[in-house]
């Protein structure tokens, strides 16, 4: 931490005070804002895909698996699972497991739900990388 | 005021000796996990890798958060030269703590999760963290009074109290389901708080950090300096703005992730810094080498350069692409939690427990082979995560890709090295807790005597 403390002009407390409060009135507006303006807004959502959702958090999926690159590196990314392998084959992993995966002996019904709710992730993007197209400025887009 | 490195277990102690079990608990659950990856069906019935992860996840997190709790209190306490202000609050949030942990770990091997990552247990078990946090809120601005003419890690404190509080609650926005029910909101809301919290917490370890630094070097003015106050704004606008770069592929706004961007950048600024004052540094070790608890403030000074290098690659869009997802991710999360965050603990540990009952340099030869054992086992543990990494990004933008399971069979041969890293890092960790952990049980046994 050597490299943080060998200077030894001192600041005033107002100028600390006003860098700070500028920093954090600007931090306070820009989240009240996002909470207002959440990215997507008159989306539906079924009940199923709701109870899904439950179901993927009760389990723990995303220890194992990622939705848009975020989770655990064990199994492979679901985001966009339902559109490239379809229901049955989703319905095939989650009934019998594999030799990562333990069977959860989940019901009918809560196979269904959990379907549901990666049939609503799939909607929501692509998380494919390759998708992407990179700018000169080094930003990117899909 | 009674002197630090005394005989009685204190309950800022009991934090640093809690979160040292944690953590030594907690590379335990790692190396489990680890073997999940090469032997996929071990212990796959009952303590599959959904129940695994957690439990390294939360031992790891909770040792770092009271790790932090137990030196800002010690340091606050040698800062005003007395007690803080309510030792009965402190010992209170301490056993909120410590039953709401345990608790949590239970919860876990019994299969009842929240699901949320690094919060992973059941939202309800927030409630006594977030009231415990509170009093410790209450306690440190009781006990620092003004906030007039005050050093930089006070402010640091500070920052990292009142932002902990705050993107702790904001993680569980996820209960609404304003919140909860559209996924992109979900994710954007869920990293915006994790991205930050990150920051609140580092926060905490470095302001001790540096006061562990004045205290070293004897000299009280550093933390006054315009450079460390510049040093601290900058890490604060990146612990506001730049949590966005967790999530660049996620379709969200695009200005979350501009902003993000250029934010990130800023910490160019940091890295050039440690690289002007290189030599400075090396100077600086060499003459408080001798010192247990700066060994580890210098390595954590390596850390963070590698550290910083690759948080900085990342953070630019056209490369996190590539990093995403993989376990590039992964290294840099070691890094940090490991390299930073833990050996800064360690020194902080050393500095306050490291003489009471028996005298350190008892075990200074085991001390100093742990301590080279865990920093070159986990330079080889991140490198191999990083060209894990790169293999898996490889496979990520391959236009026919192999199924999931043969690539994870390409990879067999890192986390081979991985594990074997992982383990041995965890020995030489257990070299170093050791005596750490002894001085503290045998305080514990006299002081009982003593009653």
């Amino acid at each position: 931490m050597s490299f943080i403390i060998l200077n030894r002009t001192m600041a005033s407390d107002i100028q600390k005070t006003t860098v700070a409060v500028i920093l954090i009135t600007s931090f306070l507006a820009y989240t009240i804002f996002l909470y207002v303006s959440l990215p997507k807004k008159n989306y539906a959502t079924s009940n199923a895909s709701i109870e899904g959702k439950k179901i993927w958090q009760n389990y723990n999926c995303a220890a194992c698996h990622q939705v848009y690159g975020l989770g655990g590196y064990l199994g492979p990314d679901l985001t966009n699972i339902y559109s490239k392998r379809g229901p049955q084959y989703i319905q095939a992993f989650i009934s019998n497991g594999t030799n990562v995966m333990p069977n959860f002996h989940l019901s009918n019904n809560e196979q269904e739900n959990l379907i549901a709710y990666f049939k609503n992730i799939d909607s929501s993007g692509k998380s494919d990388p390759k998708t992407f197209f990179v700018h000169n400025n080094g930003t990117i887009e899909q | 005021m009674e002197p630090l490195n005394n005989k009685q277990l204190s309950t800022p102690k009991l934090y640093l000796l809690t979160g040292l079990i944690l953590l030594a608990v907690g590379l335990l659950f790692g190396i489990s996990g680890a073997i999940q990856y090469l032997v996929p069906d071990y212990l796959k019935e009952h303590f599959s890798f959904e129940k695994i992860r957690p439990l390294h996840v939360t031992s790891i997190l909770f040792w770092i958060i009271l790790g932090s709790t137990g030196g800002v209190v010690s340091y606050l306490q040698q800062y005003n030269n007395q007690k803080i202000k309510y030792p009965f609050l402190l010992k209170i949030q301490y056993l909120i703590f410590s039953i709401t942990i345990l608790t949590i770990l239970i919860a876990y091997i019994f299969g009842f999760f929240g699901g949320r990552e690094y919060w992973e247990f059941p939202p309800i078990l927030a409630l006594p963290i977030a009231i415990g946090w509170i009093l410790f809120i209450i306690n440190f601005i009781s006990s620092v009074k003004t906030f007039r003419n005050q050093p930089v890690y006070i402010w640091m404190w500070m920052t990292g109290l009142v932002f902990f509080l705050f993107t702790f609650i904001e993680s569980y926005l996820w209960i609404f389901p304003y919140f909860k029910n559209n996924i992109i909101n979900d994710m954007t809301i869920q990293w915006k708080s994790a991205g930050s919290m990150v920051g609140a917490w580092n926060m905490l370890i470095y302001g001790s950090s540096i006061f562990l630094m004045e205290k070293i070097s004897s000299n009280k003015k550093h933390g006054h300096s315009i450079v460390a106050f510049a040093l601290y704004f900058t890490g604060l606008f990146n612990l506001l703005f730049n949590w966005g770069h967790h999530i660049y592929t996620l379709p969200t706004y695009q200005y979350i992730k501009h902003i993000s961007y250029a934010v990130s950048m800023t910490e160019i600024i940091l890295f050039s810094r440690i690289i002007w004052l290189w030599k400075d540094s090396v100077t600086t070790a060499k003459k408080h080498f001798h010192y247990a608890a700066y060994r580890f403030l210098l390595a954590a000074d390596l850390w963070i350069f590698l550290t910083l290098l690759l948080a900085i690659l990342m953070s630019i869009p056209a490369i996190n692409i590539y990093t995403h997802g993989t376990h590039i991710t992964v290294a840099h999360a070691m890094g940090s939690t490991i390299g930073i965050n833990s050996f800064l603990l360690l020194a902080i540990c050393f500095d306050i427990l490291h003489d009471t009952c028996i005298p350190i340099a008892v075990n200074i030869k085991w001390l100093n082979r742990g301590y080279w054992i865990t920093n070159i086992s986990l330079f080889i543990f991140w490198i191999s995560l990083i060209i894990a990494g790169i293999l898996k990004a490889k496979w990520q933008m391959s236009v026919s890709p192999e199924p999931f399971s043969v690539m994870m069979l390409q990879l067999r041969p890192f986390f081979i090295v991985f594990f074997v890293a992982g383990t041995i890092m965890t020995i030489g960790f257990y070299l170093i807790l050791y005596p750490l952990i002894r001085n503290q049980v045998v305080c514990f046994i006299n002081q009982s005597k003593l009653k």
